[in-house]
């Protein structure tokens, strides 16, 4: 039984995704029986080069794409290169640890709130200027996609830091700081000529799903990105919502479209890690030391703390407008504060919350249990997941949500399962899934495997090895990645969207809808209550195995999550 | 087990090879009460061997040869139905479980009844001196008691022989003599055929059993 384990997960994974292209690649050449479209025809794609403005969506879509991720990984890798194994770096850990928790949409919001023309840094500019009005200019939406950039880096910033936290001890780092150091290297060049070479094998399928997440977004992108015209996932979502059905078509085609702009970013990006591997074969072994990195290192940090600064501040504006009574401008604070709103929405927020918790404890509990098993039949057979089986299980990181989600749809309502549950938290498995093998493989392959040895020749059966002694071993590491796992099913927007066809009402799916109201109370109320479930999460996560095991010191130490 | 069949550890002709490189071969029998000795560098393959002894070590190891304990073939047996107890440097209590939660996850299910099982572990607490530990936080006992725990671990669990994996290694000079004797005094008490590797010549004197020495 537990040997199919594996072998199921990966159909998990892989079936909908592959249903799901097939079902957007087909009515993209017409074929679509449901609306008629029997015989296949290029219609869709000749509609499709009709449009307006659409090189200005490709050409949003790759740059932005590509420019976010490049600016996140640079920040990451400059600020581990110039902070690693200092208080600097461990304070900035903690720091960035709860922020990975806070769902896409509330930091776009909350950056949005603090960038905007009448948002928080242009009225403390207007108490020295004294302006009365708001200044006339397109921050957020403006044409050249910068604060979606903006949005993209301050989220994606604490995903790439902690992936690349996890990959630091297998590469020997702090030694090979020594080494470097002792060798007369700055701490950043020796980090770049030494450690990154051997670290970056590791984090690169992040990188590459960060890639394909920034290029394809379309949550952050409505609230932040360009409107005139708004790149390409968001218009994709347009004409998929359109009443006229025959745009379904046109849509198709464009979520190929999408999906091909992945695969030219992706192969950009790694045409350009080629290049850099060569210059940087040269550039490792030419000597040059760069000792004086002080002022690299201050702009390392000073960005890292922008970065996770700007979210958390975010989420301050989002509580400060969800209690605001009268405020205006230049004014930093309301002249007044009221709970009426929150009094009115909390019977809407109750039914979205659990809404939430109905489709997300279902995938939670599954992604968990699979991920368990697979790893616990890595220990049994003394087979890890080869590289291979790795790169199936990211696969739905790496395809544009865009690309397949409608066509799983179509599926889906062949199958009969259109807008149900079931069909609804299978789509959030395939994103939930990943994400809890990325949390939990680590700590569950590092846990020292004389425990097992030790209870298996005390005479334990391998069932009651693994729930009464590895299972508790890890209860902080399997708490974690449930929670990592809840925090992903919050934040998913397009699936619940698109598969529940707008039958299933989640935090936040409702705080998206509100992005185009403007009504910036209502979007601090369902902003912040997006964060809830996260944050209630993490907090768990920790507080359960310290109530648990209040009276067990050695858990303390063992059980890093 | 019945007096007659105990016959000791038998290792015949076991080869253990990786990547077709012989790490160890050893052919010998170790009585009931015997403390046999191997030593050896590090990499000389001794704790493979304990782990095909037992059952855990993977199957990248190719392995030929036999292994009986008190005439029974180990060979192809699952670890936790072989009946053999190991120690190794580190004593490896469950930090999750309390010290008795230790002790009587290593005794046997026919022992029934809650005041029963608990006796036994208490019991098997006051043969190590250590009465009124049973919900003590392994965490908070010191390196001699931990070590001596663990051997009780072992012991409840009725094991038909014993392997050892340089276990006194980790103890301050001071304890090491004092858990030596009451490791090995515990061994021959109970009849167990016991094998240690070590790279502690002190070790092997102090067991005074046959002491191999293989070669790296």
């Amino acid at each position: 039984m537990l040997r199919f384990i594996p072998i199921l997960t990966i159909v998990l994974m892989i079936g909908p995704v592959s249903a799901g292209l097939i079902g957007t690649i087909l009515p993209a050449f017409g074929i679509l029986p449901a609306l008629g479209g029997t015989t296949p025809s290029l219609e869709p794609w000749q509609a499709l080069v009709a449009q307006p403005g659409l090189g200005a969506s490709i050409r949003l879509s790759l740059v932005n794409g590509l420019i976010a991720t490049f600016v996140s990984v640079a920040i990451v890798m400059l600020f581990c290169a110039a902070w690693q194994g200092t208080r600097t770096f461990h304070a900035l850990q903690r720091i960035l640890s709860p922020i990975l928790s806070v769902p896409h949409a509330t930091a776009a919001f909350g950056l949005a709130f603090l960038i905007a023309p009448s948002g928080w840094f242009v009225r403390v500019v207007a108490q020295f200027t004294g302006w009365d009005r708001p200044p006339d200019v397109a921050i957020i939406h403006d044409p050249w996609g910068i604060a979606l950039i903006a949005g993209l880096v301050a989220k994606e910033i604490p995903f790439l830091f902690l992936m690349t936290l996890s990959a630091l001890p297998q590469a020997d780092t702090a030694r090979t700081a020594q080494v470097t150091a002792s060798l007369g290297y700055g701490r950043i060049a020796g980090w770049f000529k030494a450690t990154l070479p051997r670290i970056y094998p590791q984090i690169r399928l992040p990188v590459l799903a960060v890639l394909a997440y920034s290029t394809s977004v379309v949550d952050v992108a409505i609230i932040l990105a360009p409107t005139t015209p708004a790149p390409l996932a968001v218009r994709i979502l347009g004409w998929l919502s359109d009443p006229d059905l025959a745009l379904r078509f046109m849509a198709s085609s464009a979520a190929v479209l999408q999906l091909l702009i992945v695969i030219a970013a992706m192969a950009i990006w790694i045409a350009g890690e080629r290049l850099v591997a060569v210059i940087g074969a040269r550039w490792a072994v030419d000597g040059n030391r760069f000792k004086q990195d002080g002022a690299v290192r201050g702009v390392s940090a000073v960005m890292a703390l922008v970065a996770a600064g700007t979210v958390v501040l975010g989420l301050v504006v989002l509580l400060v407008w969800s209690v605001a009574g009268f405020w205006a401008f230049p004014d930093l604070l309301p002249r007044g504060f009221s709970l009426r709103l929150w009094a009115r929405e909390l019977d809407a927020i109750g039914n979205s919350l659990t809404t939430t918790l109905l489709i997300g404890i279902p995938a939670v509990v599954i992604a968990v249990t699979l991920v368990l098993a697979c790893l616990e039949n890595e220990v049994r057979t003394g087979k890890p997941a080869g590289r291979r089986a790795m790169f199936l299980i990211y696969l739905p990181l790496l395809v544009p949500q865009i690309s397949f989600m409608f066509g799983l749809q179509v599926f889906f309502s062949l199958l009969g399962l259109e807008r149900t549950l079931v069909s609804v938290v299978l789509g959030h498995l395939v994103f939930v899934a990943p994400y809890v093998f990325l949390s939990l493989s680590e700590p569950f392959r590092a846990l020292d495997p004389r425990y097992g040895q030790t209870a298996l020749c005390l005479g334990a059966s391998p069932a009651r090895v693994f729930w009464l002694v590895r299972l508790p071993l890890l209860t902080r590491a399997v708490l974690t990645a449930a929670a990592v796992g809840l925090a992903v099913t919050v934040g998913q927007y397009l699936p619940t969207l698109l598969i529940g066809a707008g039958r299933f009402a989640t935090v936040t799916t409702e705080a998206v809808a509100l992005a185009s109201g403007g009504d910036r109370r209502m979007i601090g109320i369902y902003g912040l209550f997006q964060m809830v479930l996260p944050f209630a999460g993490f907090a768990l996560a920790l507080l359960i195995p310290a109530v648990l095991f209040r009276h067990r010191r050695g858990m303390g130490a063992q059980n890093k999550g | 087990m019945p007096e007659a069949a105990k016959n000791g550890l038998e290792l015949r002709d076991v080869r253990v090879c990786l990547d077709g490189r012989e790490l160890v071969a050893v052919d010998l029998t170790i009585a009931p009460g015997e403390i046999v000795t191997l030593m050896g560098p590090s990499g000389s393959g001794k704790s493979s061997l304990l782990g095909h002894i037992c059952g855990t070590l993977p199957d990248a190891f190719e392995v030929t040869g036999q292994v009986v304990l008190d005439g029974r073939v180990l060979d192809g047996l699952a670890p936790q139905d072989r009946h053999v107890g190991i120690l190794f440097q580190d004593d490896l209590l469950f930090p999750h479980l309390s010290v008795g939660g230790n002790l009587a996850f290593a005794l046997p299910a026919h022992i029934k009844g809650r005041a029963a099982r608990r006796a036994r572990v208490e019991a098997a607490l006051g043969s190590a001196e250590m009465d009124g530990f049973y919900d003590r936080d392994p965490a908070t006992l010191s390196g001699g008691q931990r070590a001596r725990v663990a051997l009780m671990r072992v012991l409840l669990s009725e094991p038909c022989a014993l392997l050892l994996d340089e276990p006194f290694s980790k103890l301050d000079s001071g304890l090491r003599s004092q858990i030596r004797s009451f490791v090995f005094d515990l061994c021959r008490k109970n009849s167990l055929p016991t094998l240690m590797v070590t790279h502690d010549p002190e070790d092997g004197a102090a067991a005074g059993g046959r002491v191999i020495e293989l070669r790296g």
